[in-house]
């Protein structure tokens, strides 16, 4: 199909999810995994502002780099890797056909 | 005991506008919340971001739409607890409802209705085992008196602008001794709390290890040390009297969780005829409630509001007469 990409997710209990991502939506990962109704709470709606989003990349696709905002909220998040990005600023596009990527720990 | 016709319960966007459409049916409200302002997630989240979406306003910042919905509700007096939050209620014999807050504050009314957000803004936990161990003797995550931090050394954690102000403020003559640790060499913070606490390192008033984190805590009656894990010097120890880790908020349904409401993924389950809960008097509106195709707007908050406060008519009066009256025809009359 025209603009859906296949992005693995595996969830906090290990299991893996293929999900069907539209790229014509302007989603981010966290949406695309609020629309699948994983785990993700995505509190402060995409603003980088919370870090509930966390995944760490686990395939080599080439991310654009982080923000500023996303790198000052992960310094302050818990559970945090050199993989871990916030899902919220993984803008879904083409070129991220096949990302997988697995939800980090919900802190407390 | 304070007296009202509808307790609500959170200050956000969705409690205020509920005071002003519960006040053109004359009905008073007073309004709790766990924080110490009124807003909600627009005053503590997100303050500066724009709202695109609120119908008549093409772009309103959300700390400016709490003002406006402030102003708006003003003619209507709401009474505000505020920096409690509401922990229990019971049902009185005449079918009213007290609502007790973690202060003990006691609220009476008819009506309460839940506009609590996503719950009430708990403190952002580390991960550390035996943290819990050590809460109130020597871990606070809020500062809630300053002096009680006098002549003491205390280790503060955090890059945003609680952990840098506190720890400006702390080592101004009131610690004995001051270290804040923060993870990256960045601050997330405000510019000019940053440079203070970079001129206040250089002048060895603050103790600062950045590209560091605390992984572990010590004690045996009270916290005795941390452990702390460092890029450039190893692991560690650090004796102190306090470690105060200010990661931020983040909301918690809480106690709401067990007051015997339909709840369904963290959310109130509501009727959509008037947003009323399955205990009768209680109704639960804006982000806390979850019907059939709910959408998490503030602009569908202000809907539910303004149906719900029908519904709370009707219980508080089941003899009186009502018709709805446009707000242009007379305009607004406060109380």
């Amino acid at each position: 199909m025209d603009n859906i990409i296949k992005i693995t997710v595996i969830d906090r209990e290990g299991v893996e999810h293929v999900l069907d991502a539209p790229t014509d939506m302007n989603m981010n990962m966290m949406e695309l995994c609020k629309s699948y109704e994983l785990p993700v709470e995505g509190t402060c709606g995409g603003m980088a502002m919370c870090a509930t989003c966390q995944v760490y990349v686990l395939s080599d696709h080439d991310l654009p780099e982080k923000t500023d905002d996303e790198q000052a909220m992960l310094d302050e998040a818990f559970f945090v890797k050199s993989n871990s990005r916030l899902g919220c600023q993984i803008h879904l596009k083409n070129e991220l056909d096949g990302l997988k990527v697995q939800l980090a720990p919900a802190s407390n | 005991m304070i007296e009202t016709d509808i307790i609500i319960i959170g200050a956000g966007p969705c409690g205020l506008f509920t005071v002003f459409e519960a006040g053109l049916l004359k009905l008073r409200c007073h309004l709790i919340d766990a924080l110490p302002q009124a807003g909600g997630q627009l005053t503590e989240i997100y303050p500066k971001k724009p709202i695109y979406d609120i119908p008549g306003f093409p772009e309103v910042l959300a700390g400016d739409l709490v003002t406006n919905l402030i102003k708006q509700a003003e003619p209507f007096k709401p009474g505000f607890t505020l920096g409690e939050r509401a922990e229990s209620f019971e049902k009185t014999e005449d079918g009213r409802f007290i609502v007790t807050t973690s202060r003990g504050t006691k609220h009476k009314a008819p009506v309460v209705a839940i506009a609590g957000g996503l719950g009430s803004f708990e403190p952002r936990k580390p991960p550390i085992a035996n943290l819990s161990d050590f809460e109130d003797k020597g871990i606070e995550y809020i500062v809630r008196d300053p002096n009680f931090y006098k002549g003491k050394k205390v280790v503060i954690s955090g890059g945003g602008d609680s952990a840098l102000d506190w720890s400006i403020f702390l080592a101004n003559g009131v610690a004995n001794d001051v270290t804040l640790i923060h993870r990256s060499k960045s601050f997330r913070g405000h510019p000019d709390s940053v440079q203070k606490v970079m001129d206040m390192a250089a002048s060895g008033k603050i103790k600062l290890m950045t590209d560091a984190e605390v992984i572990g805590v010590n004690g045996s009656e009270r916290l005795d040390s941390i452990h702390v894990q460092s890029e450039s010097a190893g692991n560690f120890d650090i004796q102190t009297d306090h470690w105060l880790p200010l990661f931020g908020l983040s909301p918690k349904l809480g106690p709401l969780a067990d007051w015997g409401m339909e709840i369904d993924k963290n959310s109130i389950v509501v009727n959509t005829f008037d947003y009323s809960t399955n205990i009768p008097g209680i109704y639960a509106i804006g982000d806390i409630n979850t019907y059939p195709g709910k959408l998490k707007l503030i602009l569908c908050g202000f809907h539910e509001a303004t149906l719900m406060v029908q519904s709370a008519f009707k219980r508080i009066y089941p003899d009186k007469n009502y018709v709805l009256k446009y707000t242009t025809v007379n305009g607004v009359t406060g109380f």
